[in-house]
């Protein structure tokens, strides 16, 4: 994974709250069996519509996204953070993150910055009335600034550490494998395994 | 001070503690003792696994189903969509290669995954289970700590059979009195998540509890639990008791003999201290429950059938405002439009919150002797091949036939309309599974959720309706399904 540790880009305003990963990518592309390629998918329903903000440019080149309250609810389909990595987010400002969604991101390397919504509110207004603005998603100082507005955000310590060390999960738990197969001694027998089949 | 049943399950399963880092506790190595696997949610993960060189560690905790792409006709000509196709054939070779028990289509075990897990008893009191798929909190439905992970946490799962979690909050949803008839387990969530919003149970784990709960049976316990994620918690829970281990005895991966004995001694212990707190409380009268469904397109957004449409207006909260009116544009409703006025176009009788033989029973009572609506179309998409086996011994496949409606094979259907199974835009569904998102049925779709009840007598009358509306059968016409192999419990929730 690569290291984070601070980004800068054009922030795309997306005034909705609730935004489910049904909207940041419909069911029909989870049929895909790859991990990357996945940036046509993202909110496919509303690009449709030519006015959407991410049809428009600059959103095109966006990659720090500031959306309502509530991002992320629903389906714990990762390919929503591979959606949006792939379009080019590096970043995602919400005051609230769905827990699957934000657990997700910061195994992909996704920053996911809970920001007060007032703040999210004042970030909205600058890049609306300049569209192209940047925001700047500082790891380090935990801030998201843009233009006037020095946002603190919340991020927890352990993905945060992992972000700015670029860590790989898997790795790192098999550091303590001695750990798990000790463990597994203790399981009681009466636990159930899938094999031998039983049916 | 006692602890709270999902700590205990919790604590038993610490590998290793969270070092404190700073003010921080890291987040503890939690043990999982069993890994559920579909076809949409594992093809990344393996290929994780063969582009690191690592080896899936605990082949015998690990099980396979299809059920998200699977058709539910024609299960043995090849899958006409080439990408479902790719999906399941890559799940297959996946599974050879990693020497994965898989149920494939046309397999008596082949069906939904939260459904396959407890009908084979693997599902147990005090597990933890994972799958990737957010409503692997059906299976707390027995006093297990079950959740669902993303594609990354699989593969995790898969290398280390661990995953590195923080402890969750813990909140009690007390549910005391009696259901009234017609109105069952899953109009008990619809109305705790309209209570609590879909944002409500974020970063808790819901333990269902009181004397409504202790009725349910098993199946109705894991529908409420089913749709815990609808309220945004990482998992439900309720307490085992003797009929959690009645529904266990016997089934193919229930422990046997002294085995039993000693699983049921530990199950007993399972159950919330006394003085165990929780750090939230939800308390909700069953007295006063009615049937339940949405109105609009988040499972929070539902009133009781006898209500109507709300409006945008009667809303406080600027954002809940908001949402409402897009909702009712989506939905194409008008404010003020009593529910059972709504007329719908199809009913959707499946899904992991509602394809179990259960629910097709009490279904089938509604329907049995009376006439469908001629305009509805009507689908019964059992949960899993063994759930459609034993509706055809019990003849309820002749009664959803006789009725008009279309008998389908196993799987997830149009729950999610990644088959063929979806809702043509515009169309309007009264559906029995557990999200009404836009789209999710099939693109311009609209869903209303119901329970098995409301959705039989809406196949009925052609609205939204609860048996309570319809005219009554002439004797001959009534009956009640004959039990079947498991159904050693009697059904709390009330056939009509
Ligand atoms: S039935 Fe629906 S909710 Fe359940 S696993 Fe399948 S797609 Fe998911």
């Amino acid at each position: 994974m690569e290291k984070i540790t601070t980004h800068t880009g054009i922030g795309v305003p997306l005034r909705q709250s609730n935004v489910d990963t049904d909207q940041i990518i419909p069911a029909v592309y989870l049929k895909r069996i790859t991990r990357t390629g996945f940036e046509d998918a993202l909110f496919a329903a509303w690009r449709k519509d030519e006015n959407f903000i991410l049809n428009r440019e600059p959103y095109t080149r966006g990659s720090v996204l500031v959306a309502g309250p509530d991002f992320g609810t629903g389906s714990s389909r990762e390919h929503a953070v591979w959606a949006l990595k792939d379009f080019g987010f590096r970043a995602v400002l919400s005051s609230r993150f769905a827990d699957i969604f934000r657990g997700n991101s910061g195994k992909q390397g996704l920053v996911a910055a809970q920001v007060a919504q007032d703040e999210i509110e004042l970030i909205w207004k600058v890049l609306e009335n300049e569209p192209g603005a940047t925001v700047t998603v500082d790891l380090q100082a935990r801030t998201a600034v843009c233009g006037p507005v020095s946002a603190l955000f919340q991020i927890d310590d352990y993905t945060r550490w992992r972000l700015l060390e670029g860590l790989d999960d898997i790795g790192l738990t098999l550091r303590h494998e001695p750990d798990i197969t000790e463990f597994e001694a203790t399981r009681p027998s009466f636990r159930p395994t899938t094999l031998p089949v039983r049916t | 001070m006692g602890k709270t049943l999902a700590e205990k399950v919790w604590d038993s399963h610490v590998v290793r503690k969270g070092e404190v880092v700073g003010a921080e506790a890291q987040p503890d190595m939690l043990y999982i003792d069993l890994h559920l696997i579909h076809e949409v949610t594992s093809p990344q993960a393996f290929e994780g696994l063969r582009l690191a060189g690592r080896r899936l560690r605990r082949p015998d905790l690990t099980i396979a189903t299809e059920d998200h792409n699977t058709p539910t006709l024609d299960i043995d000509k090849p899958i006409a969509d080439p990408t479902s196709r790719t999906q399941i054939e890559t799940l297959r070779a996946n599974c050879r290669e990693f020497g994965v028990r898989l149920h494939s289509l046309g397999d008596a075990e082949q069906g939904i995954v939260h459904v396959v897990g407890p009908q084979l008893g693997l599902t147990q009191p005090g597990l933890t289970v994972v799958c990737g798929d957010s409503h692997t909190s059906t299976h707390g439905a027995f006093g297990a700590l079950a959740m669902g992970i993303g594609t990354s946490e699989v593969e995790h799962v898969m290398a280390t059979q661990t995953l590195s979690l923080r402890p969750f909050k813990t909140m009690a949803i007390t549910v005391e009195g009696t259901l009234k008839p017609g109105v069952t387990a899953k109009d008990i969530i619809l109305a705790v998540i309209a209570k609590i919003g879909t944002g409500g149970g974020q970063g808790y784990v819901l333990e269902y509890r009181g004397s409504a709960i202790r009725a349910l049976s098993m199946e109705a316990r894991m529908t409420i639990c089913n749709m815990s994620i609808e309220a945004g918690a990482r998992a439900g829970m309720v307490a085992p008791d003797e009929t959690t281990f009645a529904y266990l005895k016997g089934r193919p991966h229930a422990p046997e003999g002294a085995d039993w004995d000693a699983a049921v001694e530990n199950w007993r212990g399972l159950v919330t201290d006394d003085d165990a707190v929780f750090d939230a409380e939800v308390y909700l009268d069953a007295d006063d429950l009615e049937p339940f469904v949405t109105w609009g397109t988040n499972p929070g957004q539902g009133v009781s059938l006898s209500q109507a449409v709300p409006s945008p207006a009667d809303f406080a909260d600027e954002n809940d405002r908001a949402a409402c009116e897009r909702a009712l544009e989506y939905m194409a409703l008008e404010a003020g439009t009593p529910m059972k006025e709504i007329r719908v176009d199809t009913v959707f009788l499946g899904s992991c919150t509602n394809s179990r033989i259960e629910d097709l029973r009490i279904a089938a009572d509604i329907i049995r002797g009376r006439a469908k609506d001629p305009a509805i179309r009507m689908m019964v998409v059992p949960g899993s091949a063994r759930v459609r086996l034993e509706a055809e011994a019990e003849g309820l496949d002749q009664v959803f036939k006789d009725f008009g409606a279309e008998w389908r094979f196993a799987g997830c259907s149009m729950c999610l309309g990644m088959n063929p199974d979806q809702l043509a835009p515009g169309e309007r569904c009264a559906s029995t599974s557990n999200r009404n998102f836009e789209g999710r049925q099939g693109k311009g779709g609209r869903t209303h959720l119901v329970s098995p009840v409301v959705a039989a007598a809406t196949a009925v009358r052609g609205t939204l309706s609860s048996p309570s509306d319809l005219d009554p059968v002439p004797p001959s016409g009534s009956g009640t399904g004959a039990p079947g192999a498991f159904a050693t419990t009697p059904s709390a929730t009330p056939a009509a």
